[in-house]
């Protein structure tokens, strides 16, 4: 198991004709994600590395039965195509793109939700179930097949903290980005659930960041659901209040998104919070 | 993106919203000058800043003849308000509130969705009301498929009056106002306070907006309205190179690709007993170009005595990433010592090449820290 992907993920490019749309479809595929086709309007019949092109993703789900799909249009129209996925019967859309208008992701977010699919991200790395499946930009040679669930709200700091894991010999069930945008797909909580219910993952580690509560709402339902040891770290003790830190989301207003409180509310239900990277491994050690 | 209040204030009336009689001032004649055009003995003086909190500080005054008017007028322009200078006042008509409301429309990351926030308890930070009384803060989750159906804003109404007629004036403004909201990709839309009148009406005597930076590209007349500040133009300079920077004032200057990551680099630099000069993603590729303007807009900030470069190979390799490095440095002039950790893909091969340089190398991100702080200590030595 792991969870939302795997070797039956059967995966389409919305935007593979552009240029980060091809270069990861390629390096998708490389890893050994069933990368069935990709959508282009006005470029079916093309093929990308072996990848054949649809006008649409009806028509990519209709001749390859996609059941997941990984999106790199630009921001003004990454709505529509997080849409037109949803539409199309695509069950796991997985949106990169960075920048997207907060309004267009509330829309497409209920439209998705309506049709029963899921979403992930945007502004996200992606995820990965090692040696089963790649949908996503990360860097896959830094994974490893195991037992832990990764959960984060950053790109290249996942890949620190996964890097260190791998390091230790803890291996990755599935790691998953969350994206850095305020409003943004599967959070915490759902994918706490996932994690808790598959049988493969017997650990888990949170990466948040700065920036609203929901670290400190996954505290509270770490504390009430969740069986499985879980470790936590937090970005931004350093950042100023007001100021937008790289991620649209990771800002602390008002006085509260602050890291001081997210990491109390872990603290208060007995969750570890490492201090820096390195010390995740180890603080998981001791839990397992 | 912020705007002032006399802005928010004229795209509400756009949208139908009432809102008080006032007039935008930028010298004490302007304000003498209005205060002869305005319909009213008693006015108020609002400094235009792009700050809250602007009453407690003395920047909302009421004057009841012209040589209050003046005095006041005079006080406020130039005053400064966390650390904005006040350069232009409203001067609007007093009015005989009654009773005063809070409403506004937020994002809310946890239900996805954009909501009608209203409280009896108007006038006073929104924030302080969350903290002393939350129940009474009302909530009200928008489904964007509908919006704001005049039976939901008829439900929101009864929350804060009893009175049919108020109930159905109070409906109009919000759905006025979750559709300025919607139209022009707002992130806040706050009317605090909306007051009930002596007379009966219900209107916003002030007004707050903020807009999401990610929409801007489609309101051009929003856009337009942007007024930086001298920190933030450097933040926006450092934009328009793909980078994200945050000034904070520390000695180590911080280059990272991620935020996350930039993030976790400055609170460990704090951690091992340094203060980070800036928040700094560089974003993906790490090409000579891009680390040079990184390096330039480090050095601009004469504070910083040491620079942290702490970048992850991930699809671009450390290998690439050393060299890209070697050339930029060729083009750098500066005795400032670097210390460099490079992790990932090809790290070995990366700090390989980096052998021999004049860069300061390191492999954790503990080992990159404590050299950092190490040598901004011996610098000031």
């Amino acid at each position: 198991m792991s969870i939302l992907i795997d070797k039956d993920t059967r995966l389409i490019v919305q935007g593979i004709t552009g240029r980060d749309g091809g270069f990861h479809a390629s390096k998708m595929k490389t890893y050994g994600t069933n990368v069935v086709g990709g959508t282009s309007p006005g470029k079916a019949g093309e093929f990308v590395e072996d990848i054949p092109v649809f006008n649409s993703v009806k028509e990519a789900v209709k001749e390859t039965g996609a059941n997941t799909s990984i999106i790199f249009v630009p921001a003004p129209f990454a709505k529509d195509a997080m849409m037109e996925a949803a539409d199309a019967g695509i069950q796991l859309i997985v949106c990169i793109t960075e920048g997207i208008p907060t309004l267009d992701v509330i829309q497409a977010y209920h439209f998705i939700k309506s049709k029963g699919a899921n979403l992930i991200g945007p502004n996200c790395p992606g995820l990965i179930s090692p040696k089963k499946s790649l949908v996503g930009i990360m860097p896959s040679m830094i994974f490893k097949q195991g037992s832990t669930g990764v959960i984060s709200r950053s790109g290249t700091l996942t890949y620190e903290v996964v890097y260190n894991l791998t390091d230790n010999g803890m291996g990755q069930s599935t790691a998953i980005g969350v994206g850095g945008d305020p409003v943004v797909g599967l959070y915490y909580k759902e994918l706490l659930e996932m994690f808790e219910n598959d049988p493969e993952t017997d650990s888990i580690v949170l990466i948040g960041e700065i920036g609203g509560d929901a670290e400190e709402l996954a505290a509270e339902y770490i504390k009430n659901h969740i069986t499985k040891p879980v470790v936590a770290f937090i970005a931004g003790q350093q950042a100023p209040p007001g100021k937008q830190m790289g991620h649209a989301g990771a800002i602390i207003s008002s006085g509260t998104g602050t890291a001081a409180e997210k990491i109390a509310a872990f603290e208060a239900v007995g969750i570890p919070v490492a201090k820096e990277p390195s010390h995740i491994p180890l603080l998981l050690k001791e839990l397992i | 993106m912020k705007i002032h209040e006399y802005q928010a204030k004229e795209l509400f009336a756009n949208y139908g919203i009432q809102v008080d009689q006032s007039v935008l001032c930028r010298s004490v004649d302007d304000a003498v000058k209005a205060y002869s055009q305005l319909d009213s003995q008693k006015v108020i003086v609002k400094a235009q800043v792009h700050s809250g909190g602007r009453g407690k500080v003395g920047g909302v005054k009421l004057a009841n003849d012209e040589i209050e008017l003046r005095k006041h007028a005079s006080n406020i322009l130039g005053m400064n308000i966390k650390g904005y200078t006040v350069d232009r006042i409203l001067v609007g008509q007093a009015i005989n509130i009654s009773k005063e409301y809070y409403v506004s429309y937020v994002i809310d990351r946890n239900s996805k969705s954009t909501i009608l926030m209203l409280s009896k308890e108007g006038g006073m930070e929104i924030e302080e009301v969350a903290r002393i009384s939350p129940e009474k803060i009302h909530k009200f989750v928008i489904d964007p498929s509908i919006g704001v159906p005049d039976y939901l804003a008829r439900e929101a109404a009864f929350k804060l009056f009893d009175d049919l007629n108020l109930v159905r004036q109070a409906a109009t403004i919000f759905q006025k106002l979750y559709k300025l909201f919607v139209d022009t990709d707002a992130s806040l839309a706050e009317i605090n306070p909306l007051v009930l009148t002596q007379e009966g009406n219900i209107i916003a005597i002030d007004a707050k907006m903020t807009f999401d930076d990610n929409a801007l590209y489609r309101h051009p007349k929003i856009a337009v309205l942007n007024e930086p500040t001298e920190e933030e133009k450097r933040e926006q300079n450092a934009k328009s190179k793909g980078f994200s920077y945050v000034h904070l004032g520390g000695e180590i200057g911080c280059m990272v690709n991620g935020a996350g990551l930039a993030m976790t680099t400055m609170d460990m630099t704090k951690l091992y007993g340094g203060n980070p000069a800036n928040f700094l993603d560089i974003g993906g590729s790490s090409n000579p170009t891009k680390v040079i303007e990184a390096m330039k807009l480090l050095l601009s900030d004469k504070n910083v005595q040491v620079v942290l470069i702490n970048i992850f190979g991930g699809i671009t390799r450390c290998d690439d990433v050393a060299h890209g490095l070697l050339e930029a440095f060729k083009q750098i002039k500066t005795e400032i010592p670097i210390v460099i950790r490079l992790a990932g893909t090809n790290e070995k091969e990366g700090r390989a090449l980096l052998e021999g340089s004049c860069f300061h190398v390191a492999e954790t991100m503990g080992e990159a820290t404590k050299k950092a702080v190490d040598l901004t200590y011996n610098y000031q030595d």
